[in-house]
């Protein structure tokens, strides 16, 4: 929508303050990833409108700077766990969207062949280990797969992500206090993206996510999610602090969904001002855009990526949708592990 | 190529919606992301937004209309340098949705599509799979165990039993470790990890603070990343704190993955009545975790069972919950003392041989249920006493070959009777015994009520010796 004030166009804080520029391919990377999120996010939420994807269906847009950045600074032996908007992980984790994507349509294909849908999918092979439905039990899984990496002495940290909301969850506390107890290396992130479902930060949660882990001795630090390069130097900063011994670390991010929390949802609890404003002044890949246009970045290479995104997430909305749904036998595979006597 | 924008679906259950408003005219811009027109349902008002960039060449269905059916074409979108005179008579056009025909796609999750078999259950003999039979409801007899064949034997109580298979497990498998609220230092509330500490140090035997949740949770997270970790609740009450970790992260994840990972895990503690602990710390949670798919549970009477569930269940691959009893711990038994003495899980052991009627308990139930025999073989009456040893999976077989020879069954449990073991054993016998009972089937449980506190009350709560023996009298008519 048009807005009647004079727009203000999204830019950088990082690189207008004189911070150096990254080189061309890496600003031509993040966008890449940044804008596969996006449209494969937009796609999912068409073909959820079209009947295709059923259930719950929480969509990541507005928040690509996230995981982006955090993802871009990690170890490959580093493992990944979040709740239930988790697409963008898995594919900042290196997943397979089509594999993404037929999962989302309840297909054989899918990585939980059809099994897990939207809130629960995994892939050891890229140490990702969920899409957890139940809001902060992801955030205990992950502070296990800390402990995990140090029992092994393995050099990996856990980045465990959560929302606003789930930092208020009891077991988040409970693994604060064992994290910081035992050293164990864990990112904490949350992303707080201002509402739990409908009910605003302000009016669930007291004090400053970033500093519940002092009474632990956790050092916190928040950060601006919608410019990548903030995220990802603040994260390269905490991994370092983190894989190095010292024990856990919380990094709030301030970001933004422009989508209601789960499909169905008006959100009526926000202004569409404030969403506009958000989308036209602070979008991460509009601003990334921009910085790419600023240092001279043809505009065909750009197309070219657009392009090339929208041919994989067509191919990948293809695929979610010739892939077979899962046969009936199915049903009852993967419950246990067989034990061979 | 001219593409379709549908109506969407805000929701599984939406079949239809109001068209309230464009927000877009034709002939106007759109990028992906812009909202183009506003749609209402019974339940909220819902912005559509671009999946694709183009012009909007022509709104088919305009603002007002009421009751537009999901998938219906509502605009046609263009593609640069296309006009209206592009846009074709509105059945053949495509969906936004790119649906040309393609060879079909390798899977990319590299595990390749399912086999094509016929739909519904596994037939007899296909698949071999013991789990997903068992799911299905059959009875399978159990695989051959020669439990005589450990015959070198060492007296030692159900604590010590635990300890020393957790020791060996422990010394087999360095991904083994042991975590719980006093396990290190305290030597365990009820001394049950005596002398892990010492052997194996803090690194794998590990004092956690009072919090259920979040080392439950922890502990599953560990073992999706390759370790194999031995939680110990204080009391499986505790354990309530955690349930949710239990049953919807251990239990159900290689499901939701596909397979892919799972989670081999331990849960142990005591469980049901100790002694004068009252309600909120006398419970038998038995009924409880058999519901739920993707768990075993299994719960020792003796020293040997306690010795060879153990082992299992650590060496099982599955989260596997042990519920031991606090008042059998100090019990003195004969236990085999190989290394290698493994029960396997979803065998049931006859513990007393008998004609007449079939005695079918579990943990401390066992040993009531052997007293009574005792008592009923003064009174002429043989009773065949079956231990369970696991819970789920239920040795169905072992039971129903027991009533088919003995013709009369009694179920008995420290647990609440409704929704019980009992009742799921009833419901067993009623499936595939009927016609061999010669007697109604009879249940001695706890009384319907929260344990109470008073010595009396307690007493007359709780299932003992004389209830068996009295509901043993009744199915065999000799009441």
């Amino acid at each position: 929508m048009a807005s009647s004030k004079t727009k203000k166009k999204p830019k950088l804080k990082t690189v207008s303050n004189n911070e150096s520029i990254p080189s061309v391919e890496t600003l031509q990377k993040l966008y890449r990833e940044m804008l596969l999120i996006r449209r494969f996010e937009e796609k999912a939420g068409q073909l959820y409108g079209m009947g295709l994807i059923g259930g719950f269906c929480h969509l990541y847009i507005g928040q690509e700077a996230v995981v982006t950045g955090i993802s871009s600074v990690q170890e490959p032996q580093d493992t990944v766990v979040t709740s239930y908007r988790d697409h963008a992980h898995m594919l900042a984790c290196g997943m397979d969207p089509k594999g993404i994507m037929a999962e989302l349509t309840g297909r054989i294909d899918g990585y939980s062949r059809g099994k897990g849908g939207s809130m629960h999918m995994f892939s050891k092979a890229e140490n990702f280990f969920g899409g957890h439905g139940i809001v902060g039990a992801g955030t205990a899984i992950g502070a296990g797969l800390g402990f995990s990496h140090k029992y092994k002495e393995d050099g990996g940290v856990a980045v465990a992500y959560m929302g606003d909301g789930a930092s208020n969850q009891g077991q988040v506390a409970e693994v604060y206090n064992m994290a910081a107890l035992w050293d164990l290396p864990v990112l904490f992130v949350i992303e707080n993206n201002q509402y739990g479902m409908g009910t605003s930060v302000k009016r669930s949660s007291a004090g400053q996510l970033y500093k519940r882990g002092e009474g632990y001795g956790i050092p916190g630090e928040q950060v601006d999610g919608m410019d990548v390069f903030a995220v990802q130097k603040t994260a390269k900063q905490a991994l370092d602090y983190v894989r190095s011994g010292n024990g856990p670390y919380i990094l709030e991010v301030m970001t933004y969904r422009y989508r209601g929390h789960s499909m169905s949802d008006p959100a009526k609890y926000r202004t569409k001002e404030e969403v506009a404003n958000m989308k036209e002044e602070r979008d991460p890949i509009t601003a990334l855009k921009g910085l790419m246009q600023d240092v001279g970045v043809d505009e065909a290479e750009i197309k070219a990526i657009d392009k090339e995104i929208k041919d994989i997430v067509n191919e990948a909305a293809v695929f979610a949708q010739e892939s077979p749904e899962p046969d009936a036998h199915e049903l009852w595979t993967d419950v246990l592990v067989e034990v061979q006597e | 190529m001219p593409t379709n924008i549908l109506m969407p679906a805000l929701s599984p259950t939406m079949t239809e919606g109001n068209l309230a408003k464009w927000l877009k005219a034709e002939g106007d811009k759109v990028e992906a992301g812009d909202v183009i027109a506003e749609i209402e349902t019974d339940k909220a008002t819902m912005e559509v937004e671009a999946v694709d960039e183009g012009v909007l060449g022509k709104i088919v269905v305009p603002e007002g209309t009421q009751g537009v059916a999901v998938n219906t074409p509502i605009a046609v979108l263009l593609e640069d340098g296309e006009s209206a005179n592009d846009i074709p008579s509105p059945t053949s056009l495509t969906p936004s949705v790119n649906t040309e025909d393609e060879a079909p796609l390798p899977s990319p999750t590299g595990r390749g599509r399912g086999p094509a078999k016929p739909e519904g259950l596994s037939g007899e003999g296909e698949g071999q799979n013991r789990d997903i039979l068992y799911a299905q409801g059959a009875v399978l007899e159990p695989p051959p165990f020669d439990e005589a064949a450990f015959n070198e034997m060492q007296d030692m109580t159900v604590r010590e039993a635990l300890r020393d298979a957790m020791a060996e497990e422990m010394r087999a498998d360095e991904t083994v470790y042991l975590m719980g609220e006093e396990v290190a230092e305290y030597q365990g509330a009820y001394k049950v990890s005596q002398g892990l500490l010492d052997e194996f140090g803090a690194r794998r035997v590990i004092d956690t603070p009072i919090t259920e949740h979040g080392f439950a949770g922890m502990a599953v997270g560990s073992a999706m990343n390759g370790l194999k970790p031995i939680v110990e609740f204080m009391t499986w009450n505790f354990g309530m704190q955690a349930i949710d970790h239990i049953i919807n992260s251990a239990g159900k994840t290689l499901y939701m993955a596909g397979g892919q990972l799972g989670c081999p895990i331990v849960f142990r503690g005591p469980n049901g009545a100790a002694s004068r602990v009252a309600a909120q710390h006398s419970q038998c949670y038995a009924s409880w975790y058999a519901h739920v798919p993707g768990l075993k549970v299994v719960s020792p009477w003796s020293g040997a069972d306690a010795k060879g569930l153990m082992k299992a269940a650590i060496r099982d691959p599955n989260p596997v919950l042990i519920l031991e009893n606090e008042l059998l711990y100090g019990e003195t038994h004969s236990v085999p003392t190989s290394n290698e003495f493994v029960i396997p899980l979803g065998r049931a052991k006859i513990e007393r041989s008998g004609s007449d009627v079939t005695i079918v308990a579990f943990s401390i139930m066992v040993g009531k249920a052997l007293q009574a025999a005792e008592t009923l073989a003064e009174q002429g009456i043989d009773a065949e006493v079956i231990n369970l040893r696991t819970i789920r999976p239920l040795d169905r077989y072992t039971i129903l070959e027991s009533v088919k020879k003995t013709n009369r069954i009694v179920t008995c449990e420290e647990g609440w009777p409704f929704a019980g073991i009992g009742a799921e054993i009833a419901a067993l016998i009623g499936e595939h015994a009927f016609d061999y009972l010669d007697a109604p089937l009879a249940r001695v449980a706890a009384a319907d009520v929260p344990l109470p506190y008073a010595a009396n009350l307690e007493a007359l709560a709780l299932p003992q010796v004389e209830e068996i023996v009295h509901a043993v009298q009744k199915v065999c008519y000799k009441d």
